[in-house]
């Protein structure tokens, strides 16, 4: 058989270990769905979450094709296809692929067309280096979770406190990330803009200000069904405005 | 008789065999590639090539499995660890859930919800790339058009400008000095940048935590 990055059989295999990777969701949501309901759990409020959480992954489902697309001019269509459906960023597939091609003394985006080994050395590079929160949750994450049991049951408010604590400190990161430019107002680099540095704050805020109309319309005028809306409404409005501060700050 | 098991640990018994099978096919794929088309690894540039790659993905799948389990819950933990984008999409899906449900992650009700809202989530993003897949010839053109650029590249501000108006103004003691701290390093410190933010969650999570129980034994919370 002669080796193409595109070959059928490739598509094959990436396809049977996306569909996996689909059952063990599917399997996941089915299980979760029926212990709702088995604990008496409000089905209107559960149908309402599952209605939310797909509108809200459309956004970044769409930039994951994306990401796709352009890995797939380098290493064909079915890997980043796989790499991208399973646990996996443009960035991580990225510097993966470049050190396993580099190793083999070649640069990646400059190879015409890549041989099976080539191929064969980049998916598994790819494939072993992001493998630890595969298997790590197995092994400790009953541990962990029953830690967060325990903890529960001996001082509940801390408890609570502490995994708002986890997730403020999650956002705290992603905030100072969007402030990550800031210094090119003072430190210009030669060619571009300094007020690019802006971007990111300013669509920040175009999507904080839209979040917090949200939640005013909801208190003042009752409208309750918005809040199912008001993230995915924030992150595409918030998204969309980047389009015309790009062309203003760049 | 045989013991009868709680759903919490059914969800670590499926979730097990799941991420293990899950894992093992993975392996599969570049083995597999090989054998059909008789290509073994060049085994020197694949030591290289790991080496200059995996200690450091390693660390860090080894910190995000610390920091992100309790976040996302037993069910949720397993499949997100799976799928992958964990804190630009998962997550952040799973705590709008918890959030709009009014329900505690610690909870019965709030292990179920942030399952369903990651499944989904997973569910869709899998459809849309496979659409993506199906679609390449027709959709590139679209989604690499040079006027929507700016969208997806600016996607992170977007999703934690709304996610941070939330939970910031309902935590707003415990979000000080974390937000305070993360600005001045991604401002100050060349090093904290779009390539390490990944690296900078647990940093501020244990920061925070650490201040909120400051905060907790001197009664302020």
């Amino acid at each position: 058989m002669t080796f193409d990055v595109n070959h059928p059989i490739l598509f094959v295999l990436a396809g049977f270990l996306v569909a996996v990777v689909l059952g063990q969701s599917v399997y996941s949501l089915v299980k979760a769905i029926r212990r709702s309901k088995a604990i008496g759990m409000d089905q209107i409020k559960i149908k309402k979450t599952i209605k939310t959480a797909a509108v809200f992954t459309i956004a970044p489902a769409v930039s994951i094709v994306i990401s796709v697309i352009a890995l797939s001019k380098s290493l064909g269509l079915p890997l980043p296809w796989l790499r991208l459906s399973v646990v996996g960023s443009l960035s991580y597939e990225t510097i993966a692929a470049e050190n396993a091609v580099s190793a083999m003394g070649l640069t990646l985006g400059k190879i015409d067309a890549l041989t099976a080994q080539q191929y064969v050395n980049i998916s598994l590079v790819m494939t072993i280096s992001i493998m630890m929160g595969i298997w790590l949750v197995p092994v400790i994450g009953k541990k962990l979770l029953g830690g967060m049991s325990s903890l529960e049951n001996r001082d509940a408010k801390w408890a609570d406190i502490l995994q708002s604590a986890m997730f403020i400190g999650m956002i705290a990161a992603f905030l100072g990330y969007v402030f990550s430019d800031f210094s090119m107002l003072w430190n210009p680099v030669e060619g571009v803009a300094a007020t690019t540095a802006l971007i990111p704050v300013c669509v920040m805020a175009v999507s904080a200000i839209i979040m917090a109309l949200c939640g005013l319309l909801m208190k003042k005028l009752n409208w309750k069904w918005l809040g199912d809306y008001a993230l995915p409404i924030s992150l595409i409005l918030g998204m969309a405005s980047a389009i015309p501060i790009t062309a203003w700050l760049s | 008789m045989k013991k009868e098991l709680s759903y919490i640990d059914s969800v670590h018994r499926d979730g097990r065999i799941w991420n293990l099978g899950v894992m093992v096919l993975l392996m599969m794929f570049p083995l597999t590639v090989a054998f059909l088309f008789g290509a073994s690894p060049d085994w020197k540039a694949l030591g290289l090539g790991l080496l200059a790659t995996a200690p450091m993905y390693w660390a860090v799948g080894i910190i995000e499995t610390i920091t992100f389990t309790p976040m996302l819950g037993a069910g949720g933990s397993y499949l997100s660890f799976v799928t992958g984008n964990i804190s630009n999409l998962k997550l952040p899906c799973a705590l709008n859930a918890l959030e709009q449900n009014e329900v505690s992650a610690n909870s019965e009700e709030g292990e179920i919800i942030s399952t369903i809202a990651i499944a989904t989530s997973s569910i869709v993003t899998t459809i849309i790339i496979i659409i993506g897949v199906v679609c390449i010839v027709p959709l590139t053109p679209i989604l690499e058009a040079p006027v929507l650029e700016p969208a997806f590249h600016q996607m992170l501000p977007a999703l934690f400008g709304g996610l941070g108006v939330v939970f910031v103004s309902k935590n707003w003691k415990i979000s000080i000095a974390p937000v305070v701290l993360m600005l001045l390093l991604f401002i100050f410190v060349p090093a904290c940048n779009a390539g390490t933010v990944g690296i900078m969650v647990p940093v501020s999570v244990v920061f925070t935590i650490a201040v909120s129980r400051l905060l907790y034994k001197r009664g302020v919370l």
